[in-house]
């Protein structure tokens, strides 16, 4: 019998949530909701990319990305290989191009790239065959990471339509930021960030959000919070008096959740500064669902995985 | 191209009949209707071994547990499947499959490539004591050595057709329809 089929699919690469539809970002999102469910399984594997062989070329630092990658890659069936800056021809002055075309010389099938330089990713995607999952491309876009952090806000929120968003802190340097506006919007939330001046990108106005300069009018506003790592290895440049300063100004402490006028729900990325940007007992406290982004982040890369992997367009399915 | 030509083999009344006896054969086979685990494959065939387990509750008088299985990701065929298939929920008791009776319910078999795909995801959740398989309809035209233990009805198909399996659930009716295609 012919089985219903996801319409429309994605294409052959995952570069940003900002040319995803609707209805492509939400069949990702349904289809790791069923995912999640994998990872529950005494065997935390199926066989479906038995035979795929993906890349992980990650030419920037990352643990918590790489290893979720890895685990999803792993629990569909792929094999997998890691590659980073250090110690690859990257070093000897190898381009990024002709790194990707050795790689698929060996037969591959997809490669997840991390890279410092924003448009890295559709670059190489332009250029190859394999199919390309950015997994962060400097300031542009890190779309697994909106694509969790929206499942997390729909697993306890329901339809994120008409929900009040507020992304805070360094939105200026911040590629989730960009991927969770993208997508909170295009899922039809309402998006504000939440931050000094100094720390927003000069097309804010142009991204169609809010801005609030005090957190205490963000979280008056808000229904869910975002809260950015502040990224200390930037603040050398003068963005911020200090960090004793910013917490004081725009921290998300216990006591400003708890004067919510509603139930907050409190995302981080991570990793944390932990009482820089939020403190501890936010962090672990009740209104925040940061460990359940990790856990979401492995289902989300393995329905992406999914989604893009496959041959030609013909109808399949037998009894 | 010629419109294809659907003809109805069974109306509701032979399905409910059919999945009576395949309720008694079950029951037969399995020996002790409280061990069973009816777990059927998304998606007719979870609303087949619902169906199943209310007649044996009502003819044997007891509770039959259920489970679903979504076999998309076992498939074989990647390479040749375009937009992806929605993938369904997999569900098992939370007792697990461990040294139990489970019959594997489909609508229909035909190639039995499902039905291998189905006994891989089981092997994965544990190892039954036993594993029958039953579906409504055999169609024939197998390309494993896999057979049914419990049949509903067997069915010639001409070639180029397909039988359709229909239940309130998804399709609002009830019945089996032969779809061939056209002269």
């Amino acid at each position: 019998m012919a089985q219903e089929l996801v319409n429309p699919v994605l294409g052959k690469d995952l570069i940003g949530l900002e040319e995803l539809t609707r209805e492509q970002i939400t069949a990702i999102l349904d289809t790791a909701e069923t995912f999640k469910e994998i990872s529950e399984r005494p065997v935390r594997k199926v066989p479906y990319l038995r035979g795929r062989t993906v890349v992980n070329a990650f030419f920037e630092n990352s643990t918590r990305t790489r290893v979720s990658f890895e685990f999803a890659e792993k629990r569909m069936g792929a094999d997998t290989v890691s590659i980073s800056t250090t110690g690859s021809s990257v070093q000897k002055g190898e381009t990024l191009v002709d790194t990707a075309r050795n790689l698929e010389a060996m037969r591959i099938d997809m490669v997840v790239i991390r890279h410092a330089s924003s448009g890295a990713a559709r670059f190489l995607a332009e250029r190859i065959e394999s199919s390309v999952i950015n997994a962060g491309d400097g300031k542009h876009e890190h779309p697994t990471q909106g694509l969790l952090d929206l499942l997390t806000i729909r697993d306890h929120r329901g339809p994120l339509e008409g929900l009040k968003v507020c992304i805070c802190g360094d939105v200026l340097h911040s590629r989730v930021a960009r991927s969770n506006i993208h997508g909170l919007k295009r899922l039809g939330a309402e998006v504000a960030v939440c931050g000094p001046m100094t720390l927003m990108p000069p097309d804010v106005g142009d991204l169609g959000v809010r801005w609030f300069n005090r957190i205490e009018a963000a979280i008056e506003w808000a229904d869910v919070l975002n809260v950015l790592r502040l990224q200390l290895e930037r603040m050398k440049a003068g963005f911020i008096p200090s960090l004793r300063e910013y917490n004081r100004v725009f921290g998300v402490t216990r006591a400003r959740v708890e004067a919510a006028p509603r139930d907050l729900l409190i995302l981080h990325p991570g990793p944390m500064n932990r009482g820089v940007e939020i403190d501890s007992d936010v962090a672990d406290g009740p209104h925040s669902v940061i460990l359940q982004q990790v856990t979401n982040g492995v289902a989300v890369r393995m329905a992406v995985l999914y989604l893009l992997s496959g041959g030609p367009a013909t109808e399949g399915g037998d009894a | 191209m010629p419109e294809p030509q659907r003809r109805p083999i069974m109306d509701a009344q032979a399905v409910e009949g059919a999945l009576g006896r395949m309720a008694d054969d079950v029951v037969r086979l399995a020996g002790d209707a409280r061990d069973l685990v009816l777990v059927g494959i998304h998606r007719r065939g979870v609303q087949l071994a619902g169906r199943l387990s209310d007649i044996i509750e009502d003819r044997h008088g007891a509770g039959v547990a259920t489970g679903s299985l979504d076999i998309t990701l076992y498939r074989d065929d990647l390479m040749v499947v375009g937009p992806r298939p929605v993938v369904g929920q997999t569900r098992l008791p939370a007792g697990g499959i461990d040294d139990r009776m489970i019959c594997v319910v489909d609508d229909v078999l035909y190639t039995g490539r499902t039905v291998r795909a189905a006994l891989d995801e089981l092997a994965d959740f544990g190892r039954p004591k036993r594993t029958l398989l039953a579906v409504l309809i055999d169609r024939g035209g197998r390309e494993l050595p896999i057979q049914a233990d419990v049949v509903g009805e067997r069915v010639e198909v001409p070639e180029g057709g397909r039988v359709e399996v229909m239940v309130p659930e998804i399709d609002g009716t009830l019945g089996v329809d032969l779809v061939e295609a056209g002269a």
